[in-house]
């Protein structure tokens, strides 16, 4: 969809933004030595430090992925905010206490004080380079995604904008800085969501909703009619001789179900579908096409906002609500819940096919899909095995599941935050602020998501819209704040993901590792100089990744995260056996098949390389259930091989 | 040691042996008591999704409120957890653990 910026919006998020970054160039200033720049000199609050926690933790992928996920899916998205939070008991009750307790925050760190090794250093440094950048890539997508409606420029500038934005905080400023514009942003995006959950539960749910002042565009659905047969379609459209109707079966739009017609010399497709009576019905549906000389033709007509140009219309809405009402008017929060449940809503889908000159034809059909099926797991594509009875798809949730809760744990940007705080019931504490806070927010993910559904203003071709515009269709004023908190939770969260690896990079692999000998400051001048490499790195992957819901490259991240670290920390917390060719075995091992999995699954074949899906090597997407698993049993395997000779004497 | 001065991570509480070993312990049953919420809701939504659908109260179904209480629990183990283990380490340097470097 084009978007036109508006200059009340643009304002708004100009000036949140620039104060964010002001106050961490302030404060920024006064952090120089390495520990403050690092570690923000120990001695944030833990109350804010806990705030902070939510600011780190709910980054784009949170807020945009999920928002954007529920409203294309529904209940599906919802469980990655169920998976995301419990990945927090982890941290809490397993991880961080003990880790404390050796005095250490970071993976490399606590390795590093009961181990010395140079191997652990390097494999420690590795993974939290591979899992920082894997993590990146989805906060510099949730960039771009933001920065197209707002103020109208394509993804690759939002890309670049964040990522130059970003490097400026890190150089200039440091972890002081970032904890601060993390506290500030984690208290506005729990606000602000707040405010807009009441705004959506106030304007309750109607079958033909306001967006932008105009009524959503009516999708003509033709039937029922008995049989699927072309003539009664004909018939039925009132078609003259002139008009063809054919149905689209050339090569992979074989059995698809899918109806070409041509009407004044424009084209359309309709897509057919039956319901459980047996009746046949015919949805109009949007597409795009765009030709081997790269036109881009929506619906028929040039893309553009000019004279005989066109664009598509935003779709999501409730199409019957219970007992034939238009609209409810306010609603209660079970009552929102339960009215959708009794509802039925129209999601899309759509196919994709390119041809072999390179030509590609984008379809988006409507599905009218019951509310009980759309507060209930098993509607995206991913998920929808579940409700199958193909075992690996089962075992794809189970997996994705698991590395959801054993993630957030692993992942090293998070327990970074527990050196900002003075002692280890300020940890505690902060912990406990913030799982308070981001649970909240999640519960509140669920409003705002089926508020997306049924808003009449979604981007049927990016679910990463749906929250911004969501905003939109309440009011300009709430989107532009909504989007300059979502542009400054990326900003803390890519600045956060950059310290910890541009920490990885000098303590970890050039101090420890390489034994390069270096000062406070010369330290602090290489991580600036890792922090601008990293961020470069970040910026090009966001771009390539453009079209990838951001959760779902999360989900990824998470499971390379667990597989990785998990063992490891598990393993040195709590087995005296564990040994450092155990631990740097089992970490290279854990990364490398969880990335490799990942690289061969179907999902990459399909979203990365352009290839068949069918052909993917591994049998379902999410690695974390196999690459856990075998990164404990590889540790311990290894760990009993190379056991000290003098062992039983010590113990 | 050499490297980052991570100084103000050194382990300021003097904990008694007795209290880790408490607090490690509550934290592991913490863990196990939501591992098992969270675990029988992981299975229930890959072995039976339809009883997700159920209508379980005001016309919220199980998915809905199987969710929003793991949520809940996991705010509410995490009080308990706090609670429990301050009564645990009441000792003077808890509070005034200065940092250092």
């Amino acid at each position: 969809m084009i978007y036109e910026p508006s200059l009340m919006a643009v304002l708004i998020f100009g000036a949140i933004v620039a104060v964010t970054l002001g106050l961490s160039f302030w404060l920024g200033a006064k952090a120089k030595s390495a520990k403050g720049y690092f570690a923000a000199g120990g001695g944030i609050h833990w109350f804010v430090n806990g705030v902070a926690f939510a600011g780190d933790y709910l980054s784009a992928a949170s807020f945009l992925g999920i928002c954007g996920m529920i409203a294309f899916y529904g209940y599906d998205g919802f469980l990655y905010s169920i998976g995301y939070l419990a990945g927090w008991i982890v941290a809490l009750f397993v991880i961080a206490e003990p880790l404390k307790r050796m005095g250490r925050f970071t993976f490399a760190d606590a390795l590093d004080s009961k181990f010395q090794s140079r191997g652990i250093k390097l494999a420690a440094a590795i993974s939290t380079l591979a899992v920082s950048i894997f993590y990146l890539i989805p906060q510099m997508v949730g960039a771009g995604a933001l920065i197209t409606p707002l103020l109208g420029f394509p993804h690759y500038v939002g890309v670049l904008m964040v990522g130059t934005i970003v490097i400026l905080i890190v150089v200039t400023a440091g972890m002081v800085s970032t904890t601060y514009v993390q506290f500030l942003k984690g208290s506005l995006l729990v606000i602000f969501s707040t405010i807009l959950t009441i705004l959506i539960l106030q304007r309750g749910l109607s079958t033909e909703p306001v967006n932008d002042g105009k009524n959503t565009h009516q999708f003509q659905i033709l039937g029922p009619v008995a049989a699927n047969d072309l003539q009664t379609w004909k018939n039925e459209l009132k078609l003259t001789d002139q008009d063809k109707l054919t149905p689209l079966e050339q090569g992979a739009w074989e059995k698809k179900g899918i109806l070409q017609l041509t009407q004044d010399g424009k084209t359309s497709y309709w897509k057919i579908s039956e319901n459980e009576e047996g009746q046949f019905f015919l949805s109009e549906t949007q597409y795009k096409l765009t030709t081997s000389q790269g036109a881009v033709i929506i619906n028929g007509l040039p893309q553009g906002t000019g004279e005989g140009e066109t664009d598509f219309y935003p779709v999501g809405r409730i199409s019957k609500l219970p007992g034939d009402k238009t609209e409810t008017g306010p609603l209660g929060i079970t009552s929102f819940l339960s009215t959708i449940r009794e509802s039925e809503i129209i999601l899309w889908g759509s196919e994709s096919v390119t041809e072999e000159d390179d030509s590609t034809l984008t379809i988006y059909f409507p599905k009218p899909t019951s509310g009980e099926k759309v507060l209930s797991p098993g509607n995206h594509p991913k998920f929808a095995g579940i409700r199958g009875d193909q075992f690996y798809e089962k075992l794809n949730f189970l997996s994705l599941m698991l590395a959801l809760f054993c993630g957030t744990a692993s992942l090293p940007h998070i327990l970074i935050r527990y050196y900002t705080v003075k002692d280890q019931a300020s940890a505690r504490k902060s912990t406990i602020v913030g799982i308070g806070s981001i649970g909240y927010f999640y519960i509140l993910t669920l409003f705002m998501g089926l508020g997306a559904m049924t808003s009449g203003a979604m981007d049927v071709t990016n679910s990463n819209m749906a929250a911004p515009l969501l905003a939109k269709s309440i009011g300009d004023w709430l989107f532009a704040i909504i989007s300059a908190i979502a542009f400054t939770t990326v900003l803390g969260t890519v600045s956060g993901l950059i310290i910890a690896s541009s920490g990885a990079v000098v303590h970890d692999l050039m101090s420890s590792f390489m034994k390069i000998e270096m000062t406070d400051s010369a330290k602090v001048r290489v991580a600036k100089i890792a922090s601008v490499v990293v961020g470069l790195i970040a910026i090009i992957l966001g771009i390539l990744f453009e079209k990838f819901n951001v959760n779902y490259l999360v989900g990824w991240a998470f499971s390379v995260a667990a597989s990785a670290n998990l063992p490891a920390l598990v393993m040195l917390l709590f087995w005296p056996k564990t040994t450092k060719q155990g631990i740097t075995v089992a970490i290279f091992t854990g990364m490398i098949t969880s990335l490799g999995w990942i690289l061969m699954s179907a999902d990459s074949y399909k979203g990365i390389y352009g290839w068949d899906p069918e052909t993917a090597i591994v049998p379902f997407s999410q690695p974390g259930l196999v690459t856990i698993p075998l990164g404990f049993i590889v540790l311990i395997v290894v760990s009993l091989m190379t056991q000290p000779k003098t062992q039983e004497s010590v113990n | 040691m050499a490297g980052f001065d991570h100084g103000p991570n050194e382990p300021e509480e003097e904990e008694s042996l007795e209290t880790i070993s408490r607090n490690t312990r509550l934290g592991l049953i913490l863990f196990v008591v939501y591992l098992i919420l969270y675990g029988g809701f992981v299975f229930l939504n890959t072995f039976s999704p339809a009883r997700m659908e159920l209508v379980v109260v005001a016309g919220l179904n199980l998915a809905i409120v199987y969710g929003f209480m793991l949520i809940i629990a996991a705010f509410v183990l995490a009080l308990i957890y706090g609670w429990m283990c301050r009564n645990e380490i009441d000792s003077p340097t808890t509070e005034n653990g200065e940092a250092k470097s």
